[in-house]
């Protein structure tokens, strides 16, 4: 064999070791992407991402439901005192403090998903000691702007991102 | 370099090359090739085993026999089965009322799975009761673990897919339970429904997986055996076996004794499977599932219930989650947590007591899973969940720190000789 000329003492072993172990480790990850990848939600359900909603027939103080993306979601016409409640309420008494102004549009219509945070069983409406939500999984209650107020979930009930187009629709997504 | 000093430089190889089978014929030409005869020979009929082992050491059996009915059944079922949310709800009512003794292969299948965790906590309660988990037999326990892990997984999957009310609702807050992962959650559940819900993404794969961890189970159960057969089974006594006078061989002893063990547990499935089919079920799952509305009041199997009290009572969500996972890794550390060199609770009075209380708290932890999560029932269910992780974390280490063992035996046949003349108490209704 030949003396090893270079100053580091590296031979032509080690660079094939190296670029073999580079093309492996490339190639793995090349492969494992997709398998991980296949699992999340395909192009047809992201599709489906809006829906509009007629609220016309909907009066003071009821609630519809409707399936947006498999979940359902709660479009409440709330009473004037519905929002009293909500807005007098101090932020020190939330466990997730938000401002009832910043989760509705218009005051008048709450909209959230209708996913309890906590493992995601449907609250019901108008039960519960907070006059909003009840989740009769392990007991959350939810108040009139849909902030958790007692129980295990952690966080308000997720409001999606919707907007008002015309007098009476609702597109959500 | 002489020839002599050649031959001491080369080693000779090594090779798997087998022979000198005891058999002759088709039997010994197989077995000199692939020693499968000797090796079950060896493993299963001259087999050493203590000679003081009691019924309870049949329930490693009956959990085979239950798993091999189990897949014999979800076979069966399968063929008749679509995982499909449309057509899921249908096609097992479709097996139920149509398919020729469908109502039978399924209902075997659904009443198995209860008789498999009805087995295997007796086999559990076994182990612990005799100090199975100590030295040397750690990795057994802890492949046990595993293999509860699993069948805790293939159980859940089964659940879901009939597509009924509590297959969804169940799915739906099993699968919330990543969402209470840090930063990543709500993309890992996202991931795991392959959809923004659990829906028909979610059911087609439970299917896959449900049949991939089944025959997982298989596998590891294979790795539970093995390690058996290395250490050795464990008996009443917890004393190990010195000589022939302390052991029996396998077959016809133990085969014998297991077969009339599995034949009664079987007859009581049977029963229970024809007269009560639906006892050990709950009714909802029978209205197809409705991604609108939670039944009011939603439980999981019988079998979870002190698994999921213990996530309830706890009013934290990523606390909840961490405790439930963890009161059943625990297990895992029992060994080392309960480092008394005496094995049986025979001559344990009070690492004894504390078992049985154990296993007055587990049932505890069952009522309160399946009562509402509100009142009475959360306090009682918090005092219960303290006492279950106590009874690992301060008791394990603190009784076998202090407490004074009973006199013990030299050997498993002087145990017995002990127990004709009524010097020691054994738990009776598993014994003889
Ligand atoms: C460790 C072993 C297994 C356990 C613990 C288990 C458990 C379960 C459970 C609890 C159900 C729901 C029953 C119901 O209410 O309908 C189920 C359903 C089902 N299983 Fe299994 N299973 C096991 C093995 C298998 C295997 C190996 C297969 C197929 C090769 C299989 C195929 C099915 C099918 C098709 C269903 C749906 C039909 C139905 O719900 O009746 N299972 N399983
Ligand atoms: S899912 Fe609502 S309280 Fe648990």
């Amino acid at each position: 064999m030949n003396e090893n000329k270079n100053k580091d003492k590296s031979t032509r072993r080690d660079f094939l070791t190296t670029v073999t172990a580079t093309v492996g480790a490339v190639g793995v990850g090349a492969a494992v992407f997709p398998i991980i990848n296949h699992m999340n939600p395909d192009s047809s359900v992201k599709a489906l991402a809006s829906i509009e909603v007629d609220i016309s027939g909907v009066n003071e103080g009821q609630e519809i439901t409707v399936l947006w993306r498999g979940k359902p979601v709660f479009i409440k016409r709330r009473t004037k005192e519905d929002i009293l409640k909500a807005k007098e309420t101090k932020m020190a008494d939330l466990k997730d403090p938000q401002e009832d102004k910043a989760r509705v549009i218009k005051e008048e219509w709450l909209v959230v998903i209708g996913v309890c945070t906590h493992l995601g069983c449907v609250p019901a409406g108008g039960q519960g000691d907070y006059s909003g939500w009840f989740c009769p999984c392990h007991g959350s209650h939810y108040d009139t702007s849909g902030r958790i107020r007692k129980g295990p979930a952690p966080t308000n009930l997720e409001v999606p991102k919707y907007e008002f187009v015309g007098s009476d629709k609702i597109k959500i997504g | 370099m002489s020839a002599d000093n050649l031959e001491q430089k080369y080693k000779p190889v090594h090779t798997n090359k087998t022979g000198g089978s005891p058999f002759t014929g088709i039997t010994g030409w197989i077995d000199n090739r692939l020693p499968v005869i000797r090796m079950f020979k060896h493993e299963y009929l001259d087999f050493q085993v203590p000679k003081s082992l009691s019924y309870f050491w049949s329930f490693g059996g009956i959990l085979t026999i239950c798993l091999i009915l189990l897949i014999i059944t979800g076979l069966s079922l399968g063929m008749h089965y679509k995982p499909d949310t449309k057509y899921a709800f249908d096609s097992v009512e479709k097996i139920m009322r149509d398919v020729n003794f469908g109502w039978l292969i399924r209902y075997a299948h659904v009443n198995l799975t209860s008789f498999f965790f009805i087995a295997v906590y007796l086999h559990i309660f076994r182990s612990l009761y005799y100090g199975s988990y100590k030295e040397p037999r750690q990795l057994m326990w802890l492949i046990g673990i595993v293999i509860f892990f699993l069948m805790m997984a293939t159980a859940f999957l089964g659940y879901t897919l009939p597509w009924g009310q509590m297959s969804f609702w169940g799915a739906t807050v099993i699968t919330n339970l990543f969402s209470a992962i840090p930063f990543f959650g709500e993309s890992v559940v996202t991931w795991l429904w392959g959809d923004y819900s659990v829906g028909d993404a979610a059911l087609n794969r439970f299917y896959v997986l449900h049949w991939l961890i089944a025959f997982l189970i298989v596998g590891v159960v294979v790795f539970h055996v093995i390690a058996l057969h290395i250490v050795g089974s464990n008996n009443p006594s917890g004393i190990e076996p010195k000589d022939t006078r302390d052991t029996v061989s396998f077959s016809p002893f133990t085969t014998s004794k297991d077969l009339v063990g599995m034949l009664v547990f079987l007859l009581i499935f049977v029963a229970v499977m024809m007269y009560a089919p639906n006892y050990l079920g709950h009714p909802d799952n029978y209205i197809p599932a409705n991604p609108l509305v939670t039944p009011p009041h939603i439980v999981p199997e019988w079998y979870f219930l002190p698994f999921y009290a213990i996530l309830r009572v706890i009013p934290d969500k990523l606390m909840g989650v961490i405790a439930m996972v963890g009161s059943i890794a625990v297990l895992g550390l029992l060994p080392w947590l309960d480092f008394s060199r005496v094995r049986s609770c025979v001559f344990r009075p009070i690492w004894k007591q504390c078992v049985f209380l154990f296993v007055l708290n587990f049932f505890v932890l069952m009522y309160i899973g399946a009562a509402p999560a509100d009142g009475i029932y959360v306090v009682i269910g918090r005092i219960a969940t303290a006492f279950y992780f106590a009874f690992f974390f301060i008791l394990a280490p603190l009784v076998a720190a202090t407490e004074k063992p009973l006199p013990m035996p030299e050997s498993i046949h002087e145990f017995e000789n002990w127990k004709k003349q009524g010097k020691i108490k054994t738990i009776n209704i598993f014994s003889k």
